[in-house]
């Protein structure tokens, strides 16, 4: 599904990214770990086609297709989709005819008919149901006023909707507390199909407590410097990312 | 033009006024009119040599000869239906250049003891009812177009809710403009008066036919009793080349609850002075106001809210959407009077400047003169936020659809705290038309 291959992106012309490989199959759930500023969320930002990063070199495949060809609402289209670690406020628009304009656009590259109001309501409020979620979020202007945890669950609640074959999280944790994480790993964990695939970013381990990786990445100095299965995520949880000798971290 | 000779040609159109139609009116309001006329020549018309029309230049109007009193074509029933709340069909008075429409208006079922009526004939009915208030709130004494309009006042609205009476549906207001061969003015003047305990909503709607240049020259006072309420909306939808001054001054009792929700649309050149008094503990008064402006229009407004008794509270809220060659003035006052302890007053003015030509000029103004008080304001002008845009983007819109959704957001924040469902369904589809205008005017080569 993602095939990252020597990937090098820079901001403001400092290099962050220098040299990630990462294969992601459909099905699977990939975490990446690492200390602050090893570059994870650029690596999220990259792939979702922030405007402030400039990629270098290297490559990436989504699909079999070049992602840096597609526009990034071409890539949200294909089924890809980023939950912010900063969701953004929008004033006046409320989260449902976000949604609603959001999923249409989305249905329109696919061919799909439109959906008017009234249809829309219908599916949400199956998606709803799928993550156990009411939509007390629904008629508020998107984030405006959020608290930190209805701003991630208002990230997951998008991603319950619009259906992404390959979902990035962007340390979706932090700032929420034990309940609120346990709510939303839930609703990951119950949006998990053979056919779509999750990566993960996140800096502490607790998370996985709750949503189980199949593989474990850390990025350090821009690179990915060790991989395994979940199991790595409890070794870092208990010696910390220095014995992992990682080059000079990027601020 | 000297200014003197533009003031002589007021003073003669005054004296043929005083003549003619204004001559019937009940001898205080002739001494009201020699007095304003007065003020007027003394005053002139401002220049953007004084500070509070620095950014906004009248010369357009005070070159321009505008005839008075017009009688243009009358416009068909038909033609003013896109204008009115369609809900709301019952009150509505309408005024074709500054006189009131018996044909067009449509007055029935109000609550006994309450007026919907034009100025003129509250005038001959209710003498000493109108002049217990009109002219005892709007200041003509330092307002040159104040002074003019009283200078010439006649007609107009007339609302009276007396003590305890809750009216269910919205009054509506239309002042329609059908201009002559040559450009015309036209004087209303409006007064709301709602008493203890009672409760209103009032639409004015101003618009104007064809395209030809008038000027629409307006005050509207608002009295909200101890304990009453008044919800009042304005939207202001002149014709291209139009110029629209309007002052809109209220004052409130004790415990008193006044909305007032401006919406500029239209006007080559609009000037709005906004002033209300919160004169008894307890009120709270709301500022909600929008304009959306394109081309070259310029759009002025200047509030100034008054604490002059404690324990007050007043939210004002103002976005400016500008595209094109554009401008948008915004000057906030706040004063606390010596007293108005546990004042709680928030400002906020954000503009969103679509364009590199358009301009934003905001200017908040605090006179705080009590020392137990919040007050806070802020205001932002700047182009759409790329962070914003991003985040769309990256849930499947275009830039093109990203970018006009988070244009309408800016207009829809304000028009959410609109109560009237009609009227809100309507504004929303006014701005729609506008983003699809502009979406289509960059689309073409």
């Amino acid at each position: 599904m993602l095939q990252i291959k020597n990937l090098h992106a820079s901001v403001d012309g400092n290099e962050i990214l220098r040299g990630v490989d990462l294969a992601v199959n459909i099905g699977e759930v990939h975490a990446i770990m690492g200390p602050n500023g090893s570059g994870k969320s650029t690596l999220a930002q990259v792939l979702a086609g922030h405007p402030a990063y400039n990629v270098t070199e290297g490559s990436v495949l989504y699909e079999g297709r070049d992602l840096f060809e597609m526009d990034p609402e071409v890539r949200a289209r294909e089924g890809m989709f980023l939950a912010f670690q900063y969701p953004v406020e929008i004033r006046g628009i409320t989260n449902a005819y976000f949604l609603r304009s959001a999923l249409n656009a989305i249905r329109k590259h696919r061919g799909q008919e439109e959906l008017d109001p009234v249809d829309f309501l219908g599916v949400l409020e199956e998606k709803l149901k799928v993550i156990g979620w009411d939509d007390s979020l629904m008629n508020r202007p998107v984030n405006d006023g959020f608290s930190g945890g209805e701003k991630k669950r208002n990230e997951i609640l998008q991603m319950a909707v619009l259906e992404p074959r390959l979902a990035v999280l962007d340390e979706t944790d932090s700032g929420l507390d034990i309940d609120a994480l346990k709510t939303v790993a839930s609703a990951v964990n119950k949006l998990r199909r053979p056919d779509n695939a999750t990566i993960v970013v996140t800096h502490y381990q607790r998370l996985l407590n709750y949503i189980t990786p199949d593989y474990v990445h850390v990025l350090s100095g821009g690179r990915i410097v060790k991989s395994g299965g979940k199991e790595l995520a409890h070794e870092l949880e208990a010696k910390g990312y220095d014995w992992l000798k990682a080059e000079p971290a990027v601020a | 033009m000297t200014a003197a000779q533009v003031v002589d040609r007021y003073r003669a159109q005054h004296e043929a006024f005083a003549r003619n139609g204004g001559a019937r009116v009940p001898e205080w309001v002739r001494a009201l009119r020699a007095g304003a006329l007065a003020r007027f020549t003394e005053l002139g018309f401002p220049t953007t040599k004084q500070e509070a029309w620095r950014f906004t230049s009248v010369q357009g109007i005070a070159e321009t000869a505008f005839a008075h009193g017009a009688t243009g074509e009358v416009p068909a029933a038909k033609s003013i239906e896109r204008l009115e709340l369609c809900e709301a069909r019952r009150h509505l008075a309408v005024f074709v250049n500054g006189c009131f429409s018996a044909l067009l208006s449509s007055v029935s079922g109000l609550p006994a003891g309450v007026r919907v009526s034009s100025l003129a004939d509250a005038l001959a009915r209710d003498p000493e009812l109108v002049e217990r208030h009109l002219a005892r709130y709007a200041r003509l004494e330092d307002n040159a177009f104040v002074a003019l309009n009283t200078a010439f006042v006649q007609d107009g609205a007339f609302v009276y809710v007396p003590e305890g009476t809750v009216m269910e549906e919205p009054v509506q207001l239309l002042f329609l403009t059908a201009p002559g061969s040559e450009p015309t003015v036209s004087h209303p003047r409006s007064l709301v008066v709602v008493e203890r305990t009672a409760r209103v909503s009032v639409v004015e709607t101003y618009a104007g036919q064809g395209d030809g240049v008038y000027w629409t020259n307006a005050v509207t006072e608002i009295m909200v009793g101890d304990g009453a309420r008044a919800d009042c909306y304005r939207v202001q939808r002149e014709s291209e080349r139009a110029f629209h001054v309007a002052t809109t001054q209220s004052w409130q009792g004790q415990g008193s609850v006044l909305s007032f929700h401006p919406v500029v649309f239209g006007a080559a050149l609009s000037r709005h002075d906004i002033g209300a008094v919160l004169d008894g503990p307890g009120g709270l008064c709301t500022l909600n106001g929008l304009y959306l402006l394109a081309g070259r229009q310029h759009a002025d407004h200047h509030t100034t809210i008054d604490h002059a008794r404690p324990h007050c509270e007043s939210h004002e809220y103002f976005n400016g959407v500008l595209d094109d060659q554009s401008r948008g003035v915004f000057n906030g006052r706040i004063i606390v009077r010596r007293g108005a302890q546990r004042t709680d007053s928030k400002q906020t003015n954000n503009n969103l400047v679509l364009s590199e030509e358009a301009r934003a000029d905001s200017q908040p103004q605090l006179e705080i003169y009590a020392d137990d008080v919040k007050c806070t304001h802020g205001a932002t002008l700047g182009p759409i936020d790329q962070r914003a845009l991003f985040y769309l983007k990256s849930r499947g819109l275009s830039p093109d659809e990203a970018r006009s959704l988070l244009t309408y957001g800016f207009g829809a924040e304000i028009l959410e705290r609109m109560e009237i469902a009609p009227l809100r369904v309507q504004l929303e589809r006014l701005v729609r038309a506008r983003l699809l205008r502009r979406a289509r005017a960059r689309r073409a080569p």
